[in-house]
């Protein structure tokens, strides 16, 4: 009972660290696919914003400047909003242009937008909140009607008209974000330089390609996201310490008189120090199967409950790691108990009751 | 000193230190025990026979004196120096048996068998030995299956299993009826006449110290008599 107890301590702090990861590494994948799924060659951003801060906007006019360089094809702009935070976000587009840019939305039930009120949701948001085409739903304090459900993987879970969410904002004339799809991708460095020295813009602009602009979005920059890594890593280090210091030390008070029958048979003290690391490793071995079974676990809650608000994913190669890092965290945690073990005298062993 | 005796000891002394007392438990042992010998020793509780034996036993230093067993000068000899004689050179069966209760009986066998770093299957003579003492098909029970008279089997097979050259037994009767006791003492004696193991047997009881060959009786941590 103790020993199931430990491993169930263990596991929680490994599930912890693999939900962590996997919720970090989801967000980030679903952020590369949408943005891939915009179709554009490449993104330019607000006068000031980095690559994902949100709250700046430049002028929509922009978007028809953008449209007229040479090399481009198609030009539109975005304006964002958060729904939830920042995990779940909401884009007004101009439809038309959108849809020649991205090939248009899949959808898996309804359509376009009917109406300037009309919202069109992805099948994952549609999932989470139980939302079919026709139903009212209340978001950015305005009442929109769900026009269709859109397979994932375009730009947002969430997409109104570009005109209706620059009112609901109060943002008229402005836009958050401008694509740009291009005659031909390989021209895209040559345009940007165009860009860059165009003195209408005065160099202002953040201008990425899109390739590097999803490569770009990465755990590394996410501001205070591996820090926080690092604190829950941490904390895994911590909690799976003490559970097996604490459950090793009550083994070796429970097991003081087999300790005490080992040393009469002639058990060295690293004898009997093995035997309690290779419990204590057994507990971290076992904890951390466990954990990663909770972490599916867990997996299936968060992609039940929250697939568009927390795009949970499994991160294999993080199973090694949480193992060696409990399995540091166990071995640690059993040494006091372990030489406490071993420096039992026999004699006053033999004799607990 | 001789060199006859597998067991020896001259002018051993034990003091424990209880708090700031010093408690002398053995004020000047002399004792030899030949090598094939079954030494009773016997004497009221306080009289030193169980301090006596852990001492011989490697379980704790003297405090002075020489004693030697099987030709090992023990005052000299480190924890883990001790700790090796006990795995090498004694085997100890108790008064509470002693068993690893998690373990078969097979298995508490294995493991004397694994600490003396010798193979974990037992020689096929070693079954000779299960079937004298009538445990051989008991092998496969834990402890808590076994009757008291059946564990003290196991752990006198326990004891004998890495053939350490003195097994030393506290007390083995001392929690068994007599139907027991009597099954006991007859392996010891049949283990001393067939195979010559040197037997250290402390007892309370004056029938079960009739089956050694001689009997040391001990008070205030001296011996005052051997018959």
């Amino acid at each position: 009972m103790r020993s199931l107890l430990s491993i169930l301590l263990i596991g929680v702090p490994v599930t912890l660290i693999l939900c962590l990861v996997g919720l970090s590494r989801g967000f980030i994948e679903d952020s590369q696919r949408r943005a891939r799924g915009v179709g554009a060659d490449i993104l330019i951003r607000p006068k000031g914003s980095s690559m994902l801060s949100l709250g700046y906007s430049m002028p929509a006019a922009l978007v028809d400047y953008f449209r007229q360089q040479s090399h481009v094809q198609i030009a539109t702009g975005v304006l964002n909003a958060t729904v939830e935070g920042v995990t779940l976000g909401a884009s007004g587009v101009d439809p038309k242009a959108f849809a020649e840019m991205s090939g248009g939305f899949v959808f898996r039930s309804g359509g376009m937008f009917q109406g300037p009120d009309d919202v069109i949701i992805d099948d994952y948001y549609a999932d989470q909140k139980k939302y079919r085409p026709g139903d009212k739903i209340k978001m950015l304090n305005h009442e929109w009607r769900v026009s269709g459900i859109m397979e994932s993987g375009k730009l947002s879970h969430i997409v109104v008209p570009l005109a209706t969410m620059q009112e609901v904002k109060g943002e008229s004339g402005k836009v958050s974000q401008i694509y740009l799809k291009l005659d031909n991708p390989a021209n895209t460095k040559a345009v940007i330089d165009a860009l860059n020295h165009d003195p209408k813009l005065g160099g202002d602009y953040p201008i990425y390609p899109m390739e590097e602009y999803t490569s770009l979005l990465s755990v590394n920059n996410i501001p205070g996201l591996k820090p926080f890594t690092y604190v829950i890593v941490g904390i895994g280090v911590v909690i799976g310490f003490a559970v097996v210091c604490l459950s090793m030390y009550m083994a070796v008070l429970q097991r003081t008189r087999e300790i005490g029958i080992l040393k009469s048979l002639g058990a060295s003290k690293p004898f009997i120090l093995r035997i309690i690391l290779t419990e204590a490793l057994m507990l971290g071995a076992g904890g951390t199967i466990l954990g990663i079974l909770m972490s599916y676990g867990a997996y299936w809650l968060i992609r039940t409950l929250v697939p568009a608000s927390f795009p949970m994913i499994i991160v294999h190669e993080w199973w090694p790691i949480a193992g060696a890092i409990t399995l540091v965290a166990t071995g640690l945690g059993a040494l006091y108990p372990g030489f406490s073990a071993a420096a039992h005298d026999p004699i006053e062993a033999l004799a607990y009751e | 000193m001789s060199e006859t005796g597998i067991i020896e000891i001259r002018g051993l002394h034990k003091t424990y230190r209880v708090g700031r007392v010093d408690v002398p438990a053995l004020r000047g042992v002399d004792l030899t025990v030949g090598r094939g010998e079954f030494l009773s020793i016997v004497g009221p509780s306080g009289s030193g026979k169980s301090t006596l034996f852990h001492i011989i036993g490697g379980l704790t230093p003297p405090t002075s004196g020489e004693v030697r067993v099987d030709g090992q000068d023990l005052s000299a000899l480190s924890d883990a120096g001790r700790t090796l004689m006990r795995k090498r050179t004694v085997g100890f069966v108790f008064q509470k048996f002693n068993l690893l209760p998690n373990l078969t009986a097979r298995d508490n066998i294995a493991v004397a068998r694994h600490i003396a770093g010798l193979d974990h299957k037992p020689a096929r003579e070693f079954d000779e030995v299960l079937n004298l003492l009538g445990i051989a098909h008991r092998l496969d029970h834990k402890p808590a299956a076994l009757s008291g008279g059946e564990q003290q089997r196991v752990a006198i097979a326990r004891a004998i299993v890495k053939h350490p050259a003195i097994l030393l037994a506290d007390e083995p009767t001392g929690n068994l009826d007599t139907e027991n006791s009597r099954a006991v003492l007859e392996v010891l004696r049949d283990l001393n006449q067939r195979l010559g193991q040197t037997i250290l047997m402390i007892t309370h009881n004056p029938e079960a110290a009739e089956y050694g060959h001689s009997t040391v009786h001990m008070r205030d941590g001296r011996i005052v008599e051997r018959r």
